[in-house]
């Protein structure tokens, strides 16, 4: 009964996915402001766009395994349950394929981690410009490799698979297809370095968590290729290096892209900034502690510590390695206290905060040309006109060192 | 200044679809084609539904082809055979009930019946659109016959479709009888209830109709209704072609 409730809220989920995905879609294509030309909208844009086409190819086939699961368990079909019994009485399924479930949903489950890095991916291009006051190094770059990243996403779920008794020809295609994604990774990557480079960095705390993203990004992503090697990865599956893997690079780095934006856009809703002091003491002790957990993960995993076993006391190898469990746990419990912080500065400064200006990061996209926080209908009824690219810092010969994206076109040449 | 930074020229503003650019305020109606704060006009409210209905049915999609690849994939898979501890296969094919076939015509003439209707709102609101709401002709108000005729086969199917469940079960292919006979029931059930919710919103569109709400808002429902039912129809030919054809 629970499980089939889990499944049932899954199932709605997958449905309210897709509705938010059909929305952001829609109103990509077909609701720009005008003159808001796809190439003039922001790298957020972008990425939520891409983001919402994974999530209306992906949630589809996640319902369908949700739909099989629910009628195996309730009206005794075999798609997934092979022959067995329980307590010595044979179930009355068979011939079901667990393996058929793994595929379903790993078709999903790998543009799920698409689903979860994109929308960070985006918003920190879109921070690191801004806050180094330079335009985005390669900007139709960026685009194309979200939209590649997006496309090989789903070519590559076999790869969760390895161990699973596939062919290693299969096993062969998902290693190459695996490691291909590192290619616009990597453009991604240098792209990030190009627009810091020589710029006039402002640190205040959204960009220090961008910044903390490319580089968790790049930490957790090199372990990547690694695991993509059906060699390898006989040796590292169902060990703590995975767990390292996955997490600085999905889990860490997306809640980095999480608190980015909340830092980033809290002036904007709630009409005050939030305190700076602590914003930094967050980054840096959530900065820190990432490492702190996720870097001894690799070493352990690498000596042979197993995940998903509660206690490895009894296995001698596993034993000698304690302490690093220690050291991770303490780091993992002051990491989780240092969120503290964020939750009070969160609903303190929504009372108390410094009272925010319109544009208070000097920004050029089209939520700053509005209030804060925005009249009803964000604009007050009235949709904005834009003449420029998302990114004009610095331009030669402008009043100020940025042009909105509804100021007067730049025609000058820099 | 950074020798990093982009080199470029920017073009003259330009506004997507062809609409003038000009030297516009900085903010104006925008929205393409929304003059003022009311609703946009019928061209671009109809081009938006399409959108949505094109983008919306693309997850439908991935839900069949989903399910189609689990029907090849289970379909190939032997299974052990607990008393002789050999490898069997549980795939019994199923002898699909021949009213199916029936089934079958009533929703490719209900498609067309559709397509009637579709055209038929559509003028009335192109009409409607042209003449002042004031004269709007009695003729485009309240008579919906094919739209009414859509529904009643839509029913119809719907209903055939349970009917052929009961001849199935009576010829003892239960849910659970065989893999197959579950793929049979989870097809045509699944097919079913999208089907359901295009009878739903044709009966949204009548119930419009006699509300007397503009024209233009029925014919917008009608219209992408009709895309959504001309897509159900293939579906359902694809599914009874998938079940007939790789038994």
């Amino acid at each position: 009964m629970g499980a089939d409730l889990w499944i049932i809220s899954i199932a709605i989920f997958c449905l309210g996915a897709l509705m938010g995905a059909l929305n952001f879609i829609t109103t990509t294509l077909d609701m720009r402001a005008k003159g808001m030309t796809l190439m003039r909208m922001p790298l957020t844009c972008w990425a939520w766009f891409v983001t919402a086409i994974l999530g209306l190819l992906a949630f589809g086939v996640l319902l369908s395994a949700g739909i099989l699961l629910l009628m195996d368990r309730n009206l005794g079909t075999s798609f997934f349950v092979p022959l067995g019994t329980v307590n010595g009485v044979l179930t009355g399924h068979k011939g079901g394929s667990p393996l058929l479930w793994q595929h379903l949903f790993w078709f999903f489950g790998h543009p799920e981690v698409y689903i979860a890095i994109l929308p960070a991916m985006g918003l920190c291009s879109q921070l690191l410009s801004v806050f180094s006051r330079k335009p985005i190094f390669g900007y139709k770059a960026m685009v194309y490799a979200i939209l590649a990243i997006g496309f090989l996403g789903f070519m590559v779920w076999g790869h969760h698979m390895f161990m699973s008794g596939m062919s290693p020809y299969s096993a062969f295609a998902f290693s190459i297809m695996t490691m291909g994604i590192g290619v616009p990774s990597a453009i991604k990557t240098f792209n990030w370095l190009g627009t810091l480079w020589r710029g006039k960095i402002r640190f205040s705390s959204p960009m220090l968590f961008a910044i903390g993203f490319v580089s968790l990004f790049v930490v957790g992503g090199i372990s990547g290729p690694f695991l993509a090697q059906p060699v390898l990865d006989i040796y590292l599956h169902e060990t703590y290096f995975v767990i390292a893997h996955f997490h600085l690079i999905m889990g860490v780095a997306s809640i980095f892209g999480i608190f980015a934006a909340t830092y980033y856009w809290f002036p904007k809703m709630f009409g005050r900034m939030m305190n700076e002091p602590l914003a930094k003491t967050h980054f840096w002790l959530t900065f820190i502690g990432a490492y702190a957990i996720f870097m001894p993960m690799h070493y352990y995993g690498m000596a042979g510590g197993l995940r998903r076993y509660s206690q490895g006391t009894e296995v001698g190898w596993i034993n000698q390695l304690w302490p690093i469990q220690r050291f991770i746990s303490i780091a993992a419990f002051v990491t989780i206290a240092a969120q503290f912080i964020f939750v009070f500065n969160l609903f303190w400064s929504m009372k108390k905060g410094k009272k925010a200006v319109d544009n208070p990061w000097e920004a050029t996209t089209l939520e700053w040309t509005t209030a804060t926080p925005p009249p009803h209908d964000n604009f007050g009824g009235l949709t904005p006109v834009v003449y420029n690219g998302p990114y004009e810092y610095s331009v030669p010969g402008a009043p100020r060192d940025y042009v909105m994206q509804t100021d007067a076109p730049v025609t000058a040449r820099h | 200044m950074a020798s990093f930074s982009t080199t470029t020229t920017l073009d003259e503003p330009q506004v997507s679809r062809g609409k003038a650019g000009g030297a516009p305020p900085t903010f104006d109606g925008g929205d393409g084609g929304r003059p003022g704060r009311g609703l946009p006009d019928y061209p671009t409210r109809l081009r938006r539904a399409r959108l949505g209905l094109l983008v919306a049915l693309t997850p439908v999609l991935m839900l069949f082809v989903s399910f189609t690849s689990a029907y090849v994939v289970r379909q190939g898979l032997p299974t052990l055979d607990p008393r002789t501890n050999q490898l069997v296969r549980d795939w019994i094919p199923v002898k699909l009930p021949t009213l199916l076939f029936v089934n079958t015509i009533v929703l490719l003439v209900s498609s067309i019946g559709m397509e009637l209707a579709r055209r038929q709102t559509k003028l009335a609101a192109v009409a409607a659109t042209v003449k002042p709401a004031t004269e709007a002709p009695i003729s485009a108000e309240g008579k919906t016959p094919w739209l009414a005729m859509t529904i009643a086969l839509g029913l119809l199917f719907l209903f055939g479709q349970w009917m052929a469940w009961k001849q199935l079960a009576a010829s003892g292919f239960y849910v659970a009888t065989t893999p197959s006979s579950s793929f049979v029931y989870l097809l045509t059930g699944a097919h079913a209830v999208h089907l359901m919710g295009g009878v739903l919103a044709l009966l949204v569109a009548g119930l419009f109709a006699l509300l007397h709400r503009s024209i233009t808002t029925r014919s917008i429902v009608v219209d992408v209704t009709g895309w959504y039912w001309h897509f159900m129809a293939g579906l359902w030919v694809y599914i009874f072609a998938l079940l007939e054809l790789a038994k």
